[in-house]
């Protein structure tokens, strides 16, 4: 298992993704998990969860992106020819994550330069792609938008609970309110830090591995 | 920001400001391909390379059609900046893709599965990112995508490195492949912030 290869891991197992409706639902929510089963879009989701504020807009930000980009693909996957799929997948999720732009920095600016660059980096957020590809193009607009509310609330639970783990044991507080009071506890720097990013995410892909029944556990890498 | 050497930039973004071990860019291609040293060697190689080409590439198009009173172009066009890094980087890639299947088939045959992969590679869309948000001039900018190339190399080599040594070990089931890759590389992390004090880019 240690060094089995890694062909099997983002590749969506068809059994999974054919699904309607609540199993749509619930397998972008747990079962096939964006982050913690597919690692994919590992960047973002170590990059702005330093604080569980920066995390949930992210979170927002992706469910927007990943359903606007979901419809628009499933509703245009009869008119575009496959050797140009790509592309046009591109421009559409750019268009989504320029929309989700332009919003944050008109109304939130303080927002928009805490998350600096992330936002912008959506566009090359595996997540949103690779259920364009693997959901989208082959799925009528309705359940595609369920699979992108799904994928995009199943990445920002993610990032929700790396972001309360960090700016727990990093800074004692959760949004600003003390939940580890400074009298018995240090604040542990690192964990607002980068390393801390990893740790934390390394042990919550562990836990989600482990609460997983043994047969899927055996059948992943 | 404006009167830093590109030289210090480029030292900053290797050490100090690592593109993936402190912005954590171009995390997937990290777990993916660090397997195998000569790999990671490969992947390096041609990151680096489309790094700095598509930074200066960026700058070159941002100052001079994209930012309001541009010389191409005098309306301000910042906001259509994803769309068209995304393009010049695919373009580019798809380019070099050509160029080296023409003229050396041989590096083709030994990049050519990792060519493709690049364009997705968020440390570069990031690099061109940062370029803009910290205000660089052209010599700054390609002494960041050039550092930020070579820092990414170098992270992955280390990983390949250790994750050749993890073979032996006996990691707990739960931690297997990624839980343990993202550990180890927590501890690499830690081991660059050693170098935080000696030069420092925002």
């Amino acid at each position: 298992m240690a060094s089995s290869p890694t062909g099997g891991r983002g590749a969506c197992a068809p059994g999974l993704c054919g699904g309607r409706g609540l199993a749509t639902f619930k397998d972008g929510l747990w079962g096939n998990n964006p982050i913690a089963v597919q690692i994919l879009g590992v960047c973002s989701a170590l990059a702005v969860t330093n604080r569980l504020e920066n995390a949930l807009v992210m979170g927002g930000a992706l469910v927007f992106v990943i359903t606007g980009s979901n419809l628009v693909v499933s509703l245009l996957r009869r008119a575009v020819p496959r050797r140009i799929r790509m592309i046009a997948e591109v421009a559409i999720i750019a268009t989504f994550v320029i929309l989700f732009d332009q919003f944050l920095k008109a109304y939130h600016p303080e927002m928009s330069k805490q998350l600096g660059p992330y936002v912008g980096l959506i566009i090359t957020n595996c997540i949103v792609m690779g259920r364009a590809e693997a959901f989208a193009l082959h799925n009528g607009p309705l359940v595609s938008v369920v699979d992108g509310v799904a994928n995009g609330l199943g990445y920002a639970a993610v990032l929700a609970l790396v972001g309360v783990a960090r700016e727990v044991l990093g800074t004692g507080q959760v949004l600003g309110r003390t939940v580890l009071s400074p009298e018995w506890y240090t604040p542990n720097q690192v964990m607002v830090l980068a390393p801390g990013a990893f740790f934390a995410l390394g042990f919550l892909v562990a836990l989600f591995f482990a609460l997983r029944p043994r047969e899927v556990r055996e059948a992943r890498p | 920001m404006s009167n830093t050497s590109a030289l210090v930039i480029f030292v900053a973004a290797v050490f100090t400001n690592n593109i993936l071990l402190s912005n954590f860019l171009g995390m997937c291609s990290f777990l993916a391909c660090s397997r195998q040293i000569e790999t990671a060697a490969g992947l390096g190689a041609a990151v680096t390379f489309v790094l700095t080409a598509t930074t200066a590439l960026n700058w070159a198009i941002y100052h001079g059609v994209l930012v309001a009173g541009a010389p191409l172009c005098g309306a301000d066009l910042t906001h259509l900046q994803f769309i068209v890094f995304i393009a010049v980087i695919a373009a580019f890639v798809q380019f070099v893709e050509m160029f080296i299947e023409r003229f050396s088939p041989r590096l083709y045959l030994s990049l050519g599965i990792f060519l493709p992969l690049i364009t997705v590679n968020c440390a570069i869309l990031g690099a061109s990112l940062f370029m803009v948000i910290r205000g660089y001039s052209f010599a700054q900018s390609v002494g960041f995508g050039f550092g930020a190339g070579v820092g990414w190399a170098l992270a992955i080599l280390l990983m390949a490195g250790l994750q050749k040594k993890m073979g032996y070990a006996n990691v707990p089931g739960p931690f297997r492949g990624v839980g343990i890759a993202m550990i180890v590389t927590g501890v690499l992390a830690m081991a660059f912030m050693g170098f935080a004090g000696m030069v420092s880019i925002q």
